[in-house]
């Protein structure tokens, strides 16, 4: 359904009206699949395109090098990033999207979908890796310091490739900046079987989940990578994230709502953003850094990213929770063109992402060969915004052209359409 | 200067509204200043180093071993690297103190192949101070930051009880590889391991990157040849060399008049 989001979303069947987090449900992209939509075609719910657009325009502002936009980003200011942002409204959508293909056409052409998704990320995945290895082998041979002879060493794998494309098809080997889609592959992987449980009872899922990131904390499960180390992104973690996602899309959220309206609650997220804030302010001015108590630091400290760490979890939930709390799903400014350019980034989640990965490759090419200059960091930063912004509302033109001029049956198209898990 | 003016402008005001938030006290490095120039938080630090001041009191030498890579020399120009560097700063600024610096390279070792060899290491060569350099090459190869901090970890305790102080000194700035190496964590787990055992870091990254910013340096340049990794380890010497010196808590001019 061709986002011209026109207006205001309301409750679709099965999905809860007051959700977590960027709550909303992004309605199933394509038009055409109706066969089972009983209630009136919702609008869709543009929360979760403003969120997921500005987790999207915060990973690229994030792989950029530091300047005065890395400053906006939300991990300056507590534990969490722009990515606990990303697989929770991912899992949302997935759930939404999917639960709802699981219902109408069935667990097999649901979970066939769903392999086409897969699909398709990995091969996003692939490309994106192809670019970086004409990028990495440009500077391998014009890059000249004498004062980096020792980092110009993470060069020595492209002495041999058969090895190393072998293990970047196998997901092993990640360059930096890549460690996003991998993860999203893998959850996207084990969604057939995740949806299949959470529409018979969302709760098991979640308790199942709950568990199993127990049990990654207590057994250190993890997937290695090559040539050494782990997963960036520990999937084994992560997908606590992508199940609660999951979990609220599929009526959990409902049920929070009188826990998210309370004050208790509000308070507390309140509290603990400051906790938060106070903490990372002496990351950044180590002035501040013996202020903190020692015991504080021993139990805190690593915050562990991979793992998802219970505090970075914990941050995120937090933000949902005022989120949810302040910005209603019929806010007017959600239809603000102002806002424009996130919501559509938002509905072409998959497209904008690898856009961005590439943009920041490209984006630190510029700044290494042509020129650097905090005036060009800027620019940079903000044409990539732009094309970005550009290109989600091409493909939004594309797919309401293509849905005009076809006829009305099924586009197979569906998955790629915005809004989509 | 590249990575000059406003970037380095937005921090401070970055850090101004944060500091205005916080507390008092925020003391910014001048950066219009020249010659190695460096915020104070950089060049000081809490921790005494209780060995260091006794051998410079009570023996009036200073015996210093750089555990390094190669990030810790310049092929060609060892003499101009900042270990050679340092030796030559600490005997202009402690008079009538025998200073003596070697650096042993490790390359193309992780820290957890290096830690097991530095308690025999010290035993032997016995340094007052120990400065060991690393995590690049853990960086290079993503190293699981558990290992890499249980090696820290170990490597600190072993030439501690082999009888040196320790300084641990982090990675490089180094803008131009950051799409392909992630120094962030190994950062993080060197301030938290050197935290957990009392133990200074020398905050190479930090110091680098406030001189990329500050226009000291364009880190950014793809050939630069060599005279920019010599003043780069010129003022790494230069900082160190005042780090050294504020970590003993004695004042130079003390040693003097102790004779």
């Amino acid at each position: 359904m061709t986002p011209v989001a026109s207006s205001v979303a309301e409750p679709i069947a099965g999905a809860p009206p007051a959700s977590l987090a960027p709550p909303a449900e992004a309605l199933p992209p394509s038009p055409p699949l109706q066969p089972a939509m009983r209630k009136p075609a919702p609008k869709r719910e543009l929360r979760l395109d403003l969120f997921r657009g500005l987790a999207l325009w915060l990973i690229f502002i994030d792989h950029l090098p530091a300047n005065v936009l890395t400053w906006l980003t939300i991990r300056n200011y507590g534990f969490s990033d722009a990515t606990e942002i990303f697989i929770f409204i991912s899992g949302y959508t997935a759930a939404f999207v999917y639960g709802r293909a699981m219902r109408d056409q069935g667990v097999v052409v649901a979970s066939a979908r769903i392999m086409k998704r897969v699909w398709q990320i990995y091969v996003a995945h692939v490309f994106l890796f192809t670019i970086f290895l004409a990028e990495i082998s440009y500077v391998a041979t014009s890059f000249q310091n004498p004062l980096y002879t020792e980092e110009m060493g993470i060069l020595d794998f492209l002495k041999q490739p058969d090895v190393t494309i072998v293990q970047a098809l196998l997901l092993r080997f990640r360059p930096v900046n890549m460690d996003v889609l991998p993860l999203y592959i893998v959850l996207m992987f084990f969604l057939p079987p995740l949806l299949w449980t959470m529409r018979r009872s969302p709760d098991l899922a979640l308790a199942l989940a709950t568990l199993l990131y127990a049990a990654t904390w207590q057994f250190d499960l993890h997937l290695t990578a090559y040539p050494s180390g782990v997963w960036a992104f520990n999937p084994y973690a992560w997908q606590l994230l992508f199940v609660f996602g999951a979990w609220c899309a599929m009526g959990g959220a409902q049920r929070l709502s009188r826990v998210l309206a309370s004050n208790i609650t509000l308070w507390m997220s309140v509290a603990y953003l400051l906790a938060a804030f106070f903490i990372t302010l002496t990351w950044h001015m180590p002035q501040l850094y013996h202020i903190l108590p020692k015991w504080l630091e021993q139990w805190m400290y690593p915050i562990d990213k991979p793992n998802l760490d219970v505090l970075r979890f914990a941050h995120f939930l937090a933000l949902a929770a005022i989120t949810v709390r302040f910005l209603h799903r019929d806010w007017r400014g959600l239809n603000s063109p102002w806002l424009r350019p996130l919501v559509l980034c938002g509905q072409h989640s998959l497209e904008i992402f690898c856009l961005g990965i590439f943009l920041a490759f490209a984006g630190y090419f510029v700044l290494a060969e042509i020129s650097g200059g905090a005036v060009m960091h800027f620019f940079v930063s903000l044409a990539g915004i732009v094309i970005m912004s550009g290109s989600a509302w091409l493909f939004s033109w594309y797919k309401s052209a293509v849905a005009k001029g076809g006829s009305q049956k099924t586009s197979p198209d569906a998955d790629l359409a915005g809004g989509d898990a | 200067m590249r990575a000059g003016g406003f970037a380095s402008l937005g921090r401070m005001l970055g850090l101004a509204l944060l500091g205005a938030l916080a507390a008092p006290g925020l003391a910014m490095a001048d950066p219009a200043a020249t010659g190695c120039d460096a915020p104070a938080y950089l060049l000081s630090t809490d921790i005494t180093l209780g060995r260091v001041a006794a051998s410079l009191k009570t023996d009036r030498k200073l015996d210093i071993l750089v555990i390094g890579s190669r990030s810790s020399s310049i092929s060609s120009a060892e003499s101009t690297a900042y270990p050679a560097r340092l030796q030559t700063l600490l005997r202009d600024k402690l008079p009538g103190i025998a200073v003596n610096v070697s650096l042993e390279m490790r390359v193309k070792r992780t820290a957890g192949e290096v830690a097991p060899g530095l308690g025999p290491l010290v035993a032997e060569r016995k340094p007052a101070l120990l400065i060991w350099q690393t995590g690049t090459y853990d960086a290079i190869r993503s190293i699981d930051t558990d290992e890499f901090r249980t090696a820290i970890s170990q490597g600190i305790d072993a030439s501690q009880k082999a009888g040196a102080d320790v300084i641990l000194m982090n990675l490089q700035y180094s803008p131009r590889t950051e799409t392909m190496i992630n120094p962030a964590p190994y950062l993080d787990t060197m301030r938290a391991v050197a935290q957990e055992h009392d133990v200074p870091l020398f905050d190479r990254f930090a110091l680098m990157r406030h001189w990329n910013e500050t226009g000291e340096f364009d880190l950014f340049s793809p050939s630069p040849g060599i005279d920019l990794a010599m003043r780069v380890h010129n003022c790494l010497a230069r900082a160190l060399s005042a780090f050294v010196i504020d970590a003993t808590k004695i004042n130079p001019s003390e040693l003097r008049t102790l004779r």
